[in-house]
This record gives C-alpha cells, structure tokens and sequence, in this order.
C-alpha cells in the first residue's frame, strides 16, 4: 500500500514524468488518431458514392484504392503525377545538396571573405516562401501564349519558350534554390563540429586538399548530408505551392497538385488515398536513409567538442569565387525580388517601361478596367485582416509551438537512456513523415465534424468541430511545426548540463524553482532562435493551411496564392512584398534584441 | 539503568551513513552489487576504485539522485531510501551537498548569487544571507571574485566556488564526486590540503570519490574499494596499503606497483604457512596466517606479494641475499627504480636516492620476511598478512 502511494508521489514530484504522460496523450491524440482516421476514410464508402456503389455510408470498400490504382483514370490521377514528383523531388535534391554543401563548406572551412554578410544573405532563398520564388520566376520568364503579359525578358525581346517559363524545369530549379538552405544549415553545423585537427593529421601524413576532403571531411559530415537528403527529399515531394504555380497552368502535375483538385473537387476519399501513398513513401526514404545512417551516427559526436578550428587557405580562387557567390546572390536572390517589386508598379502587366509606372496596385481604387475591379491591395479592406490573421496565426503558433519543442527538447535531451525519452522523439518525429499537403488532409478529415460517445449518460465530445475556426489552423501548424521545434529545443537542451539542474535540486530548488531559476534564464537564448526557425516557416506557409482555408481565416500566403490563379500577377507580387517585408523585419528584431540565430537550431 | 545520550553519541546520530544491500541497475547492466557500507560520523571516507566500479552511482545514490532498485539507506538515524516500498527521500531532504565533477556552477549567476542560492530559494534575509556567503567565500579564499562569472574564473578558483556552495550552509554530510579531476597537478596537491585541513575544521562527514589512489590513501580516515560494483575492501589507509584484501586491490594500490611472484604453498601440522618461490624457501608462523582464507588442499598455487620499497639491492654479495640480474635502472633524482629479474620473475625495487646498476650486472637483493603477503591465486584472497606497526 505504501510503496503505492510512494511510487504515486514520485510520478507527480518528477516533471519528467508528467511531462511524457500530458505529452503522449496530447500527441497520440493529434497525430495518431487523425492518421488512422484519414486512412480509415479510404475504406469507407463515403456519401457521394453510396448510390453508385450501392452500399450504405461507412461500409468496407476497396473502390478508391482501385480507383487510384487499377483503373481507367489512375494513370492520369497516379502514375503520371507520381512520376512527376519523382522527377522534381530527385533533381530539385540533387541541386539543393550541392549548393548547400558547398556553401557550407565554404562558409565554414575555408577563409572566403565577407563571412558576416554572405552568412546572412545565403539564408534569404530560405526566409523567402517557396512559392513566392516562382513568382518571381514568372516575373521574369513568363510568356504571352500561356495567358497574361509577357515577363521581364519577354520585354526585353527575348521570347521565352514554354519549358522554361512553365512546367518541371521551373520547378526544379525554384525548389532546389529554395531548399538549399536546409542542406546548408545541416552541414554548417556539422561541419564546425569538426576538429581541424583531424583534417591536419591528413596533411601531415601527406594527403592531398581533395583527398583529405574525400576521405576525412566527407565522411565526417555524411549523417548531416543523408539527413539533409531526406529533409529536402519529402519536402519536395509534399510540396504544393511551387508546382502550382509553376505547373498547373500546363497540366504538369505533381502528386500534391493533383491531391489538392480531387480534394477540391468532392473526391474526398481518394484525395485520401493519394495523400496516404505520400506518407508511406516518405516513411520508406526515411527508413531506407535511416538504415544508412545507422551505424554511422555515432561520428557526429565524435567532433563534438569542436575545438580549434585552421581555415583552408583558397588561394588564388579566393576572388573568382567570391565574385561567383556574389553573383549567385545577385541572379537569384536580389534580382528575383526586384523584378518582383518593379512589376507591381507596372499599369499593364508586360510592360516594363517607365511610362507605365503607376501606384494603382498599392493604393489605387477599385477600377473594373484594372484588376477586374480589384483594388490595390492597401485599399482592400480584406488586406489589413489578412495581414491581422498571417500575424496572429504565426505568432501564437511559433510561441506555442517554441515552448511545446523546448519541453520536448527537455525531455529527449534527459531521456536519452530511457524508453520513454526515445518513445517521444519517435512520436514527435512523425508529422515529419507526412507532408504538408497531406496532413491538412488528414486534419480535414478528422475535424470536419464533431464525434462524441456516450458515456454513463454523459455526451462526451472526443473530437470537436474545428473545422473553419482559427484553432484549427493553430493546431495543425503546432502539430505539423513539432518536429522543428523539438530539434531546436534538444539542441538547445542538451547545452545545459543536467548537473546544473542536479545541483540546484540538492539546494533545495523545487521543480518549479529548477524550471525558472536555472532551465529558463540559460534557454533563453536557443528559445528565440527555435522560435524564428518556426515563425519563418509557419509565416509561408501555404502546402499546409490550403485545405482548410475558409474565406475568414485567409492568410497573406492565400491571399497571394489567389490573385495567382486569377492571373492578377502585381496584386500577387505586392502581397507576397508585404510578407516578406514582415519576416525580414521580425528576423532583425529577434536577432538584434533576442540574439536569436537561426543557424542554432540545427 | 538506562543510559544517557551524551552530546557526542547525539552528534553520532546525526549524520551516521548505512547502506544495506543496496543493488543498482542500468538496464540490464548490474552496476551495484548488494552493497553493504557505512560510514560514520566525522569520517573522510573515500570510495576508490577504476572508472565504471560503481562508485560515482554510490555517492550519488547517498546524494538521492539515482534511486537504487533494491535496499535501504539511513543517514543519521533516518531512513531516506526504502526500495522496497518505493521511498525515496528527495536529496534537498537529507541535509547534504555535492560538489560535481563538473563544478555545476550556473552560469547565468555570479559567484555570489550562485553560493546564495540555496538560501534565496529558502527566503532567508538577504543580511543573514550576505553573513553567511561572506564567510564561505572568506573560507575559500575567493571573496575578491564574488561578483565575477563562472567563465571569468580559472578552473582551480571554479573549484573553489563549487565547494563554498556546498558548505555555505554547513551541511553535516558533504558528497564530493572526483573534484580535484580537472586540475593540474600543482593545483591538485595544494586543493589536498586544503580539503583535508576544511575537513578538520568544519568536522563534517565527508564521502570523496576518487579514482587516485594518492588522493584517497592521503586525506581519507577509511577507504573503500570498488571493483566492478562489488565493495572488495574497507579499511583505513595504511592498512589498504600493507594488508590489500585481494590480489586486484593490492594490484591497483601502490605506485610502481606490487611485485607478485607465482609459488606453491602448503600448511604444516603446526598451522604455519611454508611457501616456495623465485624468491626462496619461506615459513611464516601461524599468527600471521589466516587460515580460514586457505584451500582446504595439502598444496596450494599461491601469489607471494611485495612492496618495491621494501626490497634492498646490493652490488656486492650479501649474506642472505638472492642472487638477481638488473634488467634496466631508472635513477629519477629523489627515487631509483630498478628492474631486476631471477628466476623467472621480474622484481621493481624502489630505493630512495640515486643508485647506479649497468644493465646484466649481478646483484644481491633481500628483505625482511614480515613485509611479504600472500594471497591465494585460486582465489585472489589475503591469506598472510604482513607487520602494521612500524
């Protein structure tokens, strides 16, 4: 009976404890319920086919599966999307990888000058939304034959052919320019973790530059690499917003693209199905990388002290690579978002001469001439509660959000040795399995109605009726954003010796007290850091919040997304300037004030 | 008639140490095996032993940060630990402190506010508080850096803040895990002594875990050796040093280290102990024998042991001396450690002063037959012990 109540006590007086019990429930009940009720769905027959199928609503059927698979219209709504997000996902890899590696490489490695400035600049592509990128892209490649003006080359007189204004090309080259940075961050961060030393027992041992890079280096950072692979990879297999953008005006679709129009277009169940094969895939890449980075993992703590740390000297290159990185920044970076910027001052769209410079799309009225009647976007009385509803949305969700990964962080980082510890980093790692687009379809399909189960008279609601509230959104961009957040705050954590906390419990700090005094003031740091990392990212983001975007929770990027399609290209452009105008003003208030890095979480 | 507690049995009370069968596991790993210890008051007791014997998991098992799976702890009459029913006294419970191994100061917190904070935690008045850090900063000999930060301190003057926050409250048991580990020598001799002389002067228990055996035979009262979680030994340092229970502890005590020469053994009608070796014919008489540790066999292998100090070389041929050749001589200024082999053992003698042997010379070496121990090599055991007294 004592040793009951004693093992009850030491349940509640650890917050470990209580920390894994709220936290499984809590994530069982937001990640794994939703994925068994998504895939449930796709056996079920749904509403719209009970009379061609002549079953009642909610009994077993393979239909949709068939459909998907086996039938006449699979190879459109499968295989050929399949295929095409293969070949972005592959090659858009491909590119971010190098790039990401290579500038980490020489970021950190080597003494390439104006550190500072390109540290920072290389990270714009990242700030940036993805499909803001192919705006820029249209900006500057479009072509009269497929709809609306001509972009800047056409202007120029340089008629651009269709495969690289619209279609794969475009879109792998968008992707691979957005998603280096991930590749990059990863190995930056590897690669500091290295000891020199190990590089310069190379050179005693008289290895060349590139075979010590080939044969120490490389292998060194090889977890960051496959870990990046992966990252990239699902990343450009779930994404929407730039093969819409770039893809569907010539039928090129990717799988998301097409699990987006059956969504939209009443078929539910095999919008389902499609965003099922997409988890499933993802989860093989990361089971197949996981296996190669097995045994290998253990080198990343080999360097883990750092240590002191010789720059390769580049020589005589030092200058033709530096003006080759300035040059990068320049074509892809600062060049998109000008031509951007310049066309929403542009009356007719196409012309970029400076006659037709006019305000009309910031502050112009409503003329049905223009815009089919739209007006400029700072007099759209829906902007300002767009922009309220982008803002509120990101800030709740990053703070929330920051705090949830800090928790996790705390217990992944303390429960390493236990089964418990690994449980959550394990749970807490799923919702990166699925993509974005699926899993507002899975959260479609779980809170469209409430469920409730009677329980000893009482109505219990288990699963409420979120759908077209802004808790929902909320929810799905936590819940999505866990295993970003969680890995910055373990990183952040596993800086803090557990001795401190030890310590301060044997002078008497209580939980609370050890949680304020020592775990808060020494965290603060590596908080506003994982903070920025999920603001910039919930801030863009589009691929998750599409599905479940109802006329009064609009944000800035569906705002965007929807002049977009209306071909209203200079609204589009100055509501994706707006944004970024908010994320390069909160990223400098947050690393000016807050010293936040987003580097740290990595 | 019953008898009264005087002041200094209360005291005894007070922080007296009882570990029973005290098991630890990691998993599947065993690391504490059925320890039995206790340590009494006022003592310096050090748990010594090589890396991963399980004594850090004890002193932090006493400090209540790793929960045993088996037995029950006391520290000063008061039960803290009972497995069996699941109690575990929390560690600000059982009027203690630690010193880390990583000093585990806060960064975020100056030299003061760190020595303070077990007392602002408690609300004490910020005069009594201020009293009181002055005095253990003042004790230290840091009080000039009590507004200073962790990092903006040496690592020996770290060292210092660590234990000043650790007495501050003069707590009746002090746990100190492998603290002088990260120092430098010179610092690590001068932190000995001023270790040993806070022990005087404060008169708390102490438990030290080292894995220095110079460390543990110079400022403890009792120490204990640990080897792969079993407690092989408890005794006072000089005892450790003369009488080692078993062939692994005299192994790992002593620098250079024990000589061990292999022989065969019998006991006679009359109980002595007869022993034949590289190193002669011996008879030690039965007072010296523990016979209880014996084999129950006519004739035994044994393990003759001998300090390299205790053995005297000589050039020339001595009355009574065996016959050696020197293998190598490494004369070292204040010391001179000479190998030499006969038979087929290897012997080090360790001479203070310098003395100089060519390599292949013939020398005769002796010693007192009283300073030999014996162990059984079935068993490992202490089975004749050599003189204490001096």
């Amino acid at each position: 009976m004592n040793r009951i109540k004693n093992k009850i006590i030491n349940l509640v007086s650890s917050p470990y404890s209580i920390m894994v019990i709220i936290l499984t429930v809590f994530l069982v009940y937001l990640i794994v319920i939703p994925l068994f009720g998504m895939i449930t769905t796709t056996f079920e027959v749904g509403k719209n086919e009970v009379r061609s199928l002549g079953k009642p609503a909610g009994s077993f059927t393979l239909y949709y599966w068939m459909r998907l698979f086996a039938s006449t219209v699979s190879k459109k709504m499968f295989y050929i999307p399949f295929l095409n997000s293969l070949t972005v996902a592959i090659s858009a890899s491909v590119i971010a990888i190098v790039l990401g590696c290579l500038f980490a490489w020489l970021m950190v490695r080597t003494n390439i000058p104006y550190k500072k400035f390109f540290s920072i600049a290389l990270l714009i592509p990242y700030m940036v939304p993805s499909w803001s990128l192919s705006l820029s892209w249209l900006a500057i490649f479009k072509n009269q034959r497929i709809g609306g003006a001509k972009g800047f080359l056409g202007y120029l007189g340089l008629a651009t052919p269709d495969w690289l204004a619209y279609g794969p090309l475009a879109i792998i080259i968008v992707l691979g320019i957005h998603y280096y940075a991930y590749a990059y961050l990863l190995v930056s961060a590897s690669l500091q973790s290295i000891n020199s030393e190990l590089e310069e027992m190379g050179q005693i041992i008289g290895a060349s530059k590139g075979k010590i890079l080939r044969k120490v280096t490389f292998p060194l950072v090889m977890p960051a690499i496959l870990s990046s692979v992966i990252l990239t990879f699902t990343k450009c297999m779930g994404t929407f917003g730039v093969p819409a953008f770039l893809g569907t005006k010539v039928k090129y679709y990717t799988i998301s693209t097409t699990l987006y129009s059956s969504m939209k277009t009443g078929q539910r169940s095999i919008g389902f199905a499609v965003a099922c094969t997409l988890i499933v895939f993802a989860s093989i890449t990361v089971f197949i990388n996981q296996k190669i980075i097995g045994q290998r993992k253990s080198y990343a703590t080999i360097g883990g002290k750092g240590g002191r740390s010789t720059l390769i000297d580049l020589g005589k290159s030092r200058t033709l690579i530096t003006a080759l990185i300035i040059l990068f920044l320049f074509l892809f970076v600062v060049f998109p978002i000008v031509v951007m910027a310049y066309e929403t001052f542009l009356l007719r769209p196409g012309d970029f001469s400076f006659e037709n410079l006019t305000l009309q799309h910031w502050v112009g009225r409503s003329d049905l001439r223009i815009n089919s009647g739209e007006p400029g976007i700072l007099q759209n009385p829906q902007f300002l509660k767009y922009v309220w509803n982008t803002l509120r949305l990101t800030f709740v969700t990053a703070l929330i959000g920051t705090i949830l990964g800090q928790v996790i962080g705390y217990i992944v980082a303390r429960g390493r040795q236990h089964l418990s510890g690994r449980f959550v980093e394990q749970l807490v790692f799923m919702p990166y399995l699925i993509p974005s687009i699926a899993f507002g379809a899975m959260y479609l399909a779980l809170f469209a109605k409430s469920r409730t189960v009677t329980l000893l008279g009482y109505e219990i609601t288990l699963i409420p009726s979120l759908y077209g509230t802004f808790a929902l959104l909320v929810l799905i961009s936590i819940v999505k954003h866990l295993p970003f957040a969680s890995r910055a705050g373990t990183a952040n954590m596993l800086q803090i010796s557990y001795d401190l906390e030890e310590a301060a419990h044997i002078c008497g700090a209580g939980v609370f007290k050890r949680f304020t005094k020592i775990l808060l003031p020494l965290s603060k740091g590596g908080f506003w850091s994982g903070f920025m990392l999920i603001f910039i990212s919930i801030i863009k983001e589009l691929d998750l919040l599409i599905l479940l975007m109802t006329p009064a929770q609009q944000t800035l990027p569906y705002m965007a997304y929807s002049f977009s399609m209306e071909s209203l290209d200079q609204l589009s452009n100055a509501v994706a300037l707006v944004l970024f105008l908010i994320i390069f003003l909160t990223y400098w208030i947050a690393s000016k004030f807050a010293k936040a890095d987003i580097s740290k979480g990595f | 008639m019953q008898k009264l507690i005087s002041a200094k049995d209360f005291k005894t009370i007070m922080s007296q140490i009882v570990l029973n069968q005290i098991d630890k596991y990691y998993g599947k790993n065993h690391v504490l095996k059925n320890l039995d210890l206790t340590i009494e008051e006022g003592e310096f007791m050090t748990l010594l032993g090589p890396s991963g014997c399980g004594k850090t998991t004890t002193l932090r098992i006493i400090a209540g940060l790793e929960k045993p799976q088996n037995g029950t702890i006391f520290i000063g009459g008061k039960q803290v630990v009972d497995a069996d029913e699941a109690f575990f006294a929390s560690p600000d419970k059982r009027g203690l402190n630690l010193v880390f191994q990583s000093y585990a100061l806060w960064p975020h917190m100056t030299v003061f506010e760190n020595v303070a904070f077990s007392m602002t935690i408690a609300k004490i008045d910020s005069a009594h508080i201020k009293s009181k850090v002055t005095n253990a900063l003042k004790r230290m000999r840091i009080l000039d850096y009590a507004k200073r930060y962790p990092c903006e301190l040496s690592g020996g003057q770290q060292q210092r803040v660590a234990i000043a926050r650790a007495i501050v409250n003069e707590p009746p048991l002090l746990l100190l895990d492998e603290p002088l580990s990260n120092l430098d020598a010179k610092l690590r001799v001068e932190m000995r002594s001023e270790l040993k002389r806070l022990h005087q002067e404060l008169g708390t228990t102490i438990v030290y875990v080292t894995h220095d055996q110079v460390e543990a035979l110079t400022m403890s009262t009792r120490v204990a050796v640990f080897f792969e979680g079993v407690l092989e030994q408890v005794a006072d340092p000089i005892e450790l040093y003369v009488n080692p229970a078993s062939l692994r502890v005299a192994d790992f005590i002593g620098n250079p280290r024990i000589n061990i020469i292999e022989g065969s053994a019998s006991i006679t009608n009359d109980g002595n102990l007869e022993v034949v070796s590289d190193i002669g014919h011996m008879v030690f008489p039965s007072a010296s024998v523990m016979e209880h540790n014996c084999p129950h066999k006519k004739e035994f292998k044994v393990c003759v042991g001998i300090r390299p100090e205790k053995i005297q070389v000589e050039p020339n041929y001595m009355e009574g001396g065996i016959e050696g050749v020197i293998y190598t001589s490494q004369p070292a200024g204040s010391e001179t450690i000479t190998t030499i082999h006969v038979g087929n053992s290897e012997l080090l003698s360790k001479h203070l002063g310098l003395r100089y042997f060519n390599g292949d010379q013939h020398v005769w070496f002796s010693f007192e037959e009283e300073d030999i121990i014996v162990f059984c090599a079935e068993t490992g055991k202490l089975i004749k012990k050599a003189r204490t007294d001096l």
